[in-house]
């Protein structure tokens, strides 16, 4: 993607949006390259994709940022804590000191180690972001492409179609879905599926969080679905007798990519603080595999002995949330300067 | 979030016995008379003007006193099962009922080991068993009164057992002993089915005049007078009986008697019973005037009233929550107010000896000589949440032995090289995969299966954990032999706690191959071995009491040899004492402080 840098510096700061993008090469820019000028002015947004980005390479890269920086994610370091409240000793070599304040973060162990195994925090977070960021992405995936499909279909055809994947969203929204997520993690026996262990538990939790999400998005495509077909573009490819299959894929489908894309990111987010719940009441992935979730489950234990061990998943939680919120947040605004109002 | 009870899939949670002179506990008295020592006279809080010391309630009576008077202010998290004796089976609600419910016998009011022995409460004197120990002749005391003054008859108890035992309208919620052992009663179909005549049919139980009790028995059980100690044999007056809602107001035989009625979730008040007589009691001080207990508090908030001296005791007896016992136990000011003891609760690893390679007793031991019954304990709590075990029967019992130590390692880290041998011995020289079963929402049971798996992966035992949750896990996963089957479930983290303080309290639930079921099963490990099944068949008649006990440590070391059950710990609990309270012990039988003997300074 290249953004033109023929833009006199001073019209960008003294013109309006609309005289920017209606400026002399408007024609050579597409909506795409628009929102990306955009969106470059936003600091906030920006800073939220840069560490969005970042997420996402600390997750690919985990085994090697581990095999660096810490330890093997499930390794005990046990002569770390102090068998008696399994708080983090201040020097190991020397317990009567007693416990550390900050949890035993120093250059071996970069977020300290967890109470009682003592496992290394910055490596069990590494690792808990490739299985918060797999499962909300995957989950985001399955979301999308249920919600599209019908979405479509309902805002496309209208009639009969419409009312029934319509009254099925507001049924879907309406779901219990963590106690049902409950009851059926409960339920469903190992093995199922020809999944067992945490491959049969992703799965799960990507079906449960994918399948029972899906009308946000089901619902914003049937409306734009809606305001499209009456356009007169497509009008205009239909009374060149165009059928369905052409309108919807060529006209409709290419123009709804924005939207989708935007509502995505700020889904991910949601989808991740569930896994996350999860996780913490028990019925997520199975230990030792780090999560984000479990942990803060883990540390509620230990408030007040080890309160890093509460903070360091919770911050981890917090600032990727918010990254891909106000990554989201940015890119609608790039996308549709109007929506932010 | 509750952390104050066990939960009733847990059959067997009445807490047993204990005897406190292991090694481990002797060495935890030496580090708290040092802390002491150097903590001395700290201030501060609820009570710093105590002299006691960290854990003297587990062996000594703190602060002994004779002063009546005064409100014993009571709360817990969550609730009483119920507080009428015939209906509840909460360790705390067995402890509590005594106030206002007096049973056919019970146990003696003294810290340590003598606290489990019995003694008479109705009963003139202990029982005596006939020849072959199945048919058991109880006398009541002359002139005992319930809180009307109306005279307490032995029909009354029998009258109370029918109504918790027998018939499709049985009070839920308690054990079913009498049930299983009383002959001639099969066709009772209890005292709801027949309102003109509520005993007629009943007939396991005689009452030839209104002081005598005769109970018959199906068979042979020389245990019986630890039956006897079950509030169910706390008297009931029939006209006063309206099923379950009998617990809204029990009709007092103790010291106390209800002020008002039992509120479920909110409150339950009692005031002095003028009708007791206590010339007649020898295990109730009733020292304060009234007593007072809030429900469902929130489990922080008891921990921070009770260090602040708002509140005296935390009913539920299991100790101050995870957040609370860190503070305590560090800090110099409070440590002296915080009792430590060990519980009759044994923590444990069920090794299933039916399913491929577990039923390979090498490919078992193998297992017991990689655990790290250091991590373990740590998973525990450490050295104040539990002592490392390496039998099964709490040391307190009699017939157990802490010296049995089949599995011995530096450290108690393990022995890999030995479990190695014996991998090579079983046919698996490179491991093999198995299973872990835990509770998702017991932390600690998560921990222990997290330790265990990676000290048996130093041998390339491979062993997945797999999580249920705890209210199904006893009965239908865990519990369930079939479910165990098909998912592999080799290995199965645990906990029990007696019935009653023997060897057979304890272990024939979870050891006897008779006590195999298809749900609820307790014996997970299916151990089915002829020699242990011989040996409970014939300890309920042998009437000589140490000769039971050498019979249990046979059966012990029988089942450590065939390595079924990996223990982990005896668990302790973490007990605060505020300052104000007189009085105070750790009671073996009940796993808490006796609640009879408690008085308080304050108003």
């Amino acid at each position: 993607m290249t953004a033109p840098m023929d833009v006199p510096e001073s019209s960008q700061h003294a013109e309006p949006e609309a005289v920017v993008a209606g400026a002399k090469d408007a024609a050579s820019r597409s909506l795409r390259q628009i929102a990306w000028q955009r969106f470059r002015k936003d600091k906030v947004g920006m800073t939220g994709g840069i560490v969005v980005i970042l997420l996402i390479l600390v997750a690919i890269f985990a085994p090697l940022l581990t095999a660096w920086f810490g330890y093997p994610p499930n390794q005990f370091n046990q002569s770390l804590v102090d068998p008696l409240t399994g708080g983090v000793l201040r020097d190991p070599n020397d317990p009567a000191q007693g416990l550390d304040p900050w949890g035993g973060i120093s250059a071996q162990h970069l977020l300290g180690v967890e109470p009682v195994n003592g496992r290394d925090l910055f490596s069990r977070i590494v690792y808990g972001a490739r299985t918060s960021l797999l499962v909300a992405t995957v989950a985001t995936v399955v979301c999308v492409v249920i919600g599209t499909v019908l979405g479509i279909l309902a805002g496309y055809f209208g009639g009969w179609a419409d009312v029934v994947i319509s009254r099925t969203m507001d049924i879907f929204l309406a779901f219990p879905l963590l106690l049902f997520a409950i009851a059926l993690v409960g339920v469903i026996p190992d093995g199922a599926f020809g999944l067992s262990g945490n491959n049969l538990r992703i799965g799960v939790l990507v079906f449960i969080i994918g399948f029972f999400n899906w009308p946000y998005i089901g619902r914003i495509v049937r409306g734009q679905t809606l305001t499209l077909k009456e356009r007169e573009f497509v009008e205009a490819s239909r009374s060149l007798g165009a059928g369905s299959t052409h309108i919807v894929f060529r006209e409709i489908l290419p123009n709804l990519v924005t939207p989708i894309l935007v509502y995505s990111t700020l889904l991910i987010p949601t989808n991740i603080l569930f896994e996350a719940a999860l996780s913490f009441l028990g019925v997520g992935i199975n230990p030792p595999m780090a999560t984000w979730g479990g942990m803060l489950e883990n540390a509620l234990r230990f408030y007040t002995t080890s309160p890093h061990f509460v903070i360091v998943p919770g911050l981890a939680i917090f600032i990727t949330v918010l990254a891909f919120n106000l990554f989201g947040d940015g890119l609608r605004d790039a996308f549709d300067p109007r929506s932010s109002d | 979030m509750t952390t104050h009870h066990f939960t009733r899939q847990e059959p067997h949670r009445r807490r047993g016995v204990l005897r406190r002179a292991t090694a481990p506990v002797a060495a935890g008295t030496a580090i708290a008379l040092l802390l002491a020592a150097c903590g001395g006279g700290g201030g501060g809080g609820g009570g710093g003007e105590s002299d006691a010391e960290f854990n003297e309630g587990e062996s000594a009576v703190v602060n002994p006193s004779d002063e009546t008077g005064g409100t014993l202010r009571y709360a817990i998290s969550a609730d009483f099962d119920s507080p009428d004796p015939g209906n509840t089976y909460y360790a705390f609600s067995w402890n509590f009922s005594r106030y206002y419910a007096r049973t056919l016998l019970t146990y003696t009011e003294a810290p340590g080991e003598q606290g489990i022995e019995i003694q008479p409460d109705l009963a003139e004197e202990l029982p005596e068993g006939n020849e072959d120990s199945t048919e058991w002749t109880v006398r009541l005391k002359q002139g005992l009164r319930y809180e009307d003054g109306s005279e307490i008859t032995a029909e009354d108890v029998k009258y109370a057992i029918a109504r918790s035992n027998f018939g499709d309208q049985a009070l839920p919620n308690g054990p079913k002993y009498f049930q299983d052992l009383l002959a001639d009663s099969d066709d009772y179909e209890g005292p709801y089915a027949d309102e003109g005549d509520p005993l007629a049919g009943f007939d396991g139980i005689e009452t030839p005049d209104d002081h005598t009790l005769v109970f018959h028995l199906k068979k042979s059980f020389s245990e019986f007078p630890y039956v006897l100690i079950q509030p169910q044999t706390a008297p009931v007056p029939a006209d006063a009986d309206r099923g379950e809602q009998y617990q809204s107001q029990v009709v007092s035989s103790g010291p106390y008697k209800f002020d008002g009625e039992y509120r479920p979730g909110v409150s339950l008040n009692l005031v002095r019973n003028e009708e007791w007589d206590a010339t007649t009691d020898p295990t109730r001080r009733a020292l304060p005037d009234r007593i007072e207990v809030e429900l469902g508090v929130d489990q922080n908030e008891i921990d921070q009233r009770l260090v602040n001296g708002e509140l005296d005791v935390d009913l539920s007896g299991t100790g101050v929550g995870p957040a609370m016992k860190g503070t305590v136990i560090t800090d110099e000011a409070q440590r002296h107010n915080v009792d430590n003891p060990q519980t009759s609760t044994l923590r444990y690893i069920n090794i299933n000896t039916v399913m491929e390679p577990l039923d390979d007793l090498a490919c078992r031991e193998a297992i017991m000589f990689a655990a790290d019954r250091d991590a373990l304990q740590r998973a525990w709590g450490g050295d104040t949440g539990g002592d490392i075990a390496t039998q099964i029967m709490p040391g307190s019992l009699p017939g157990a032995d802490p010296s049995l130590d089949l599995y011995p390692s530096e450290d108690n880290k393990g022995d890999l090289a030995k479990a190695q041998e014996k991998l090579e011995e079983c046919g698996q020289p490179d491991g093999f995969s198995t299973a872990i079963g835990a509770r998702a929402d017991r932390p600690a049971d998560v921990s222990t299966a997290e330790a265990l798996q990676q000290a048996l992966a130093r041998v390339n035992i491979e062993a997945e954990i797999k999580q249920f949750p705890s209210d199904t896990y006893t009965n239908t996963q865990a519990g369930s032999p079939s479910f165990v089957a098909d998912n592999d479930l080799g290995l199965t983290v645990y906990g029990w706690a007696p019935d009653w303080a023997s060897g057979y309290g304890f272990m024939s639930k979870i050891l006897d191959g008779d006590a195999i079921q298809e749900a609820g099963n307790a014996n997970i490990s299916e151990i089915d071995d002829d020699q242990i099944n011989e040996w409970f068949d014939e300890v309920v008649s042998v009437e000589d009491a140490d000769e039971r006990a050498s019979i249990y440590g046979q059966i012990d070391e029988r089942a450590m040899e065939q390595a079924v059950i990996l223990p982990a710990v005896f668990e302790r609990t973490v007990l605060y004492r505020p300052a104000n309270l007189t009085n105070v012990y750790y009671h073996a039988g009940y796993s808490m402080f006796d609640y009879m003997s408690l008085g308080t300074t304050g108003d």
